[in-house]
């Protein structure tokens, strides 16, 4: 592959017609960086996440107090539009659910169009590549329905700010933003020997349903910072856990955590809770927590984010998303080195990148995944404006849910995860129907050309130029080995 | 005659896929008449939560309000109660065509998701230790003409390997023209990935015609899809279903309860898709590893140990919960926390599957297993 289709497609997005990276392919790469643009305007009318925590508390208290009265639904939340009309007869308990329900998958499919206009639109490609690749690497998967509202303003609010910054920042925002704390059941984390436990312990009927949740804290050490298998012990695990304890959402919370945390706020807003913490220093890691309080799972964060098990995991996907899926072992050190050096600064990783021999070699290294093929089909046919369930149709026919992977470790970044004969079969469907949606105003020949310069080979070129009309061989561009692969 | 274009698609599909093939055809047995089906629980699935042991005098107390679903759960034996809402399964159980082993346990002792789903599916002791899934190597010990399907959109490890293995998922897209799939035919004719994942996926779109076109999205479709892909002559003999969702950190009782109707509903489509094959079938359902003994303090459990597998299916010689009970009192917990295990799963799959296809236990369990060391197989699980 020549220098310019592999700054087009293994950096970037796949080019948008009339795109050029010039005569110098690195330096256009280099120049995005600063090119970037954390808040486009194309992301301006999403919600924030206090208001969608808002109006997902105002739905649970709605709903229990229907369920209690079985009476009338009350009045809408004000954080939200006005709900469709309630039908006469219906079980009110149902209509709200089915009301919220909606909601919901607007607010789901709304976002989910955003980040791909934002993404077909770009003139910085390659810096939103980084995003989804950092989006995917501090997963929160949608399906869970505390996070299904907030998965987009979590990709909105924790990473877009950071992707130029440093690692250590964007691991604050991320490990303190709701729809992390709820995903991985932060928020409702009790010290067994907190005040609250002890309160609630003392009383005559006594909840049982308060505790310690380790589950944010051991996908911290495995999956955000330093990686499965690097020497932490289940005991670090829980006693990160207990390190956390306090950590949660302002004003989400009911029952006998909302009564005693304390935990006053903004709605949304990440907040303390000194009632929910379990007192005392923590061993972890080997070494000794004295801090008391909130500071004290943020000192073992500052420790995780610049510790070199974390620069050694960082320095591997990154290789292997740019370099491929076996990621070469000197590109790997390079970049861990990089990492150590500069404390986690990501633009600094990013020109280790451009700078390696290893992410331009000829051949292609990656099988693109279902989202990185539908953005680079979107840009390729000049795709300006998407129906708002358009994206996130076509996601899930193709096997990859926008924010919901199902899981904390995000989607797999290897061609085993993506390259089955169903999933390439799938993709033929999709590009034969987008194909026709560009009624023949394309000329693929010269489409290709231009996405693929230099690059494309024989017989993909033979097959478009056979086609039996413009918009067959668009589907057969869109589908060419060059194109599924970058 | 005249041929359907799709047909003569697919005539030409086989035609390019026997001649590498072809020694190895020649020498094949007949295909065999068994069915195997593999049901994998990924996220770690509460053994104690499916086949609760009721008997066990420390289980009230261990389980607290996750006990609740077992209050008038049917009784297996004197020890174990089915969780209510698997209500098909214990119909199997009643015909003697399911059977439960209990504290099982792949030999991965961490707690991490990935790493234990690799060493379930490599059948390796420890992950990405091997590089293949011990079903794609169960498939090169049995007759070429023996073929298998995964329930997905890829491959899952299990059965990635040498042996080129299909995937299916009922798709809502409407079908691409078959003129359009001719050219991309010609297209990949030369690539060395795409020519034979594309070989794949036009031969399983011939097997299943428009099975997509009905959703194919709950648990019971896909149960019925499974069936399908099955029965087909020519068709698959052993497939792998996924299945999500286990991971109940929190409020358990009713997501382990929906998950389980799910199962259950898919076992039961698969039973009337497979007619009179079920009689040779077998079904094994197993997971990662399991959850711990006590309940968190959000009312689900967190990553444990040991689990439960299933043996389900005509072919199963069940009616029984087979367990080496550990028990649930504290000192009997592995690492103070999890149910211990006492049954290696990988023996438990070596030898129900070497018996269920006729082969040689020890040579099945080196195949399969590399690393295990199967001092004794164990008897009387599947009828020969």
């Amino acid at each position: 592959m020549a220098d310019k289709s592999i700054a087009l497609n293994r950096f970037g997005l796949g080019a948008r017609p009339g795109e050029d990276p010039g005569g110098d392919p690195r330096a256009w790469l280099d120049q995005q960086l600063a090119r970037y643009v954390a808040a486009p305007p194309v992301l301006a009318g999403q919600p924030a996440s206090g208001t969608l925590v808002a109006a997902f508390a105002d739905y649970r208290e709605r709903f229990v107090q229907l369920k209690r009265a079985a009476g009338p639904p009350p009045a809408p939340p004000s954080a939200m539009a006005p709900p469709p009309m309630v039908q006469a007869g219906d079980d009110p308990v149902d209509a709200l659910r089915r009301q919220f329900n909606q909601q919901s998958r607007d607010l789901y499919n709304g976002a989910v169009t955003a980040r791909a206009l934002a993404a077909i639109q770009s003139p910085a490609p390659f810096a939103e590549r980084l995003v989804h690749f950092w989006a995917n690497h501090f997963a929160v998967s949608g399906d869970k329905m505390e996070v299904t509202n907030l998965a987009g303003a979590f990709e909105f609010e924790a990473i877009r700010p950071h992707v130029m910054g440093s690692f250590r920042d964007m691991l604050f925002a991320v490990e303190r933003h709701p729809a992390m704390l709820l995903f991985l059941d932060q928020a409702v984390s009790v010290g067994p020997n907190s005040p609250l436990a002890v309160r609630a312990g003392n009383r005559p009927n006594a909840r049982r349903n308060l505790g310690l949740n380790e589950n944010l804290a051991r996908e911290i050490l495995e999956l955000h910072t330093l990686g499965v298998r690097t020497g932490y012990s289940q005991a670090d695990v829980t006693e990160f856990a207990r390190a956390m304890t306090g950590w949660t959402v302002a004003g989400f919370g009911r029952g006998p955590v909302a009564k005693f945390t304390g935990a006053t706020g903004r709605q949304g807003d990440f907040v303390f809770a000194e009632a929910m913490h379990e007192p005392g220093s923590r061993t972890i890691l080997g070494r000794q927590w004295s801090q008391q309080g909130e500071a004290q799972a943020a000192a073992v964060l500052d420790h995780l984010a610049t510790h070199p098990a974390t620069a050694r995991h960082i320095a591997t996907k990154l290789a292997r998303h740019f370099a491929g899926d076996d990621p070469p072992p000197k590109l790997v050190a390079r970049l861990e080195a990089n990492f150590r050096k500069t404390g986690g600064d990501l633009p600094s990783l990013y020109r280790a990148l451009i700078a390696a021999p290893e992410c331009w070699t000829p051949g292609a290294v990656k099988f693109k995944s279902p989202w990185e093929w539908s953005i680079s089909a979107m840009r390729a046919v000049g795709t300006e404006q998407l129906q708002p369930n358009a994206v996130p149709g076509l996601m899930v026919q193709l096997g990859q849910p926008v924010w919901k992977p199902g899981s904390p470790a995000g989607w797999d970044d290897v061609a085993g995860a993506w390259a089955g004969p169903d999933a390439v079969l799938r993709r033929v469907e999709a590009a034969e129907r987008m194909a026709q949606r560009t009624r023949d105003q394309i000329d693929p020949r010269a489409r290709a050309a231009e996405m693929f310069p230099d690059a494309l080979s024989p017989t993909t070129a033979q097959a478009i130029a056979r086609a039996e009309s413009n918009s067959q061989g668009v589907a057969l561009m869109l589908v060419a080995p060059e194109f599924l692969r970058r | 005659m005249m041929l359907h274009r799709r047909q003569l698609l697919a005539a030409g599909a086989t035609a390019l896929l026997v001649s590498p093939l072809g020694g190895r055809m020649a020498l094949a047995a007949a295909p065999t008449e068994r069915r195997f089906v593999f049901i994998i629980q990924r996220g770690a699935a509460d053994g104690l939560g499916i086949v609760a042991p009721v008997g066990d005098p420390a289980y009230a107390g261990a389980r607290g309000d996750l006990a609740g679903d077992f209050a008038s759960a049917p009784r297996l034996d004197d020890m174990f109660a089915l969780h209510p809402a698997m209500a098909s399964t214990l119909g199997l159980y009643q015909a003697k065509q399911a059977l439960f082993v209990h504290a099982v346990a792949s030999p991965y002792r961490d707690r991490s998701h990935f790493d234990g789903q690799n060493v379930l599916e490599t059948g390796g002791v420890s992950a990405y230790q091997l590089k293949d899934g011990w079903m794609n190597r169960l498939l090169r010990l049995l007759p070429a003409g023996d073929k298998a399907i995964a329930l997905a959109a890829t491959v899952p490890m299990a059965l990635r390997g040498p042996v080129e293995v299909a995937s299916y998922a009922p798709s809502s897209l409407p079908d691409a023209s078959d003129d359009l799939l001719a050219r991309v035919t010609a297209m990949y004719e030369g690539d060395r990935q795409l020519h034979p994942l594309w070989q794949e996926a036009m031969a399983t779109r011939m097997l299943t015609g428009d099975l997509g076109s009905d959703g194919g999205k709950r648990a019971a479709d896909t149960g019925t899809l499974a069936a399908k892909l099955l029965v087909a002559p020519g068709g698959a003999r052993i497939a792998m279903i996924e299945t999500g969702g286990w991971d109940t950190h929190s409020g358990q009782r009713g997501r382990l309860g929906n998950q389980l109707k799910g199962l259950d509903a898919m076992v039961a489509a698969l039973k009337t898709g497979l007619g009179a094959h079920w009689d040779n079938t077998l079904v094994v359902v197993a997971t990662e590893f399991g959850r711990t003994v006590k309940a968190n303090g959000t009312g689900g459990t967190d990553h444990g140990t040991g689990s439960v597998a299933m043996l389900l299916g005509g072919a199963v010689q069940g009616g029984r919960v087979q367990a080496d009970w550990p028990g649930l009192g504290d000192a009997a917990l592995y690492e103070g926390r999890d149910l211990k295990p006492t049954t290696a799963l990988d023996v438990l799959i070596a030898s129900a599957v070497s018996r269920h296809f006729g082969l040689a236990p020890a040579g099945t369990a080196k195949a399969l297993f590399p690393a295990m060391t199967m001092a004794a197989g164990m008897e009387g699980l599947v009828r020969g």
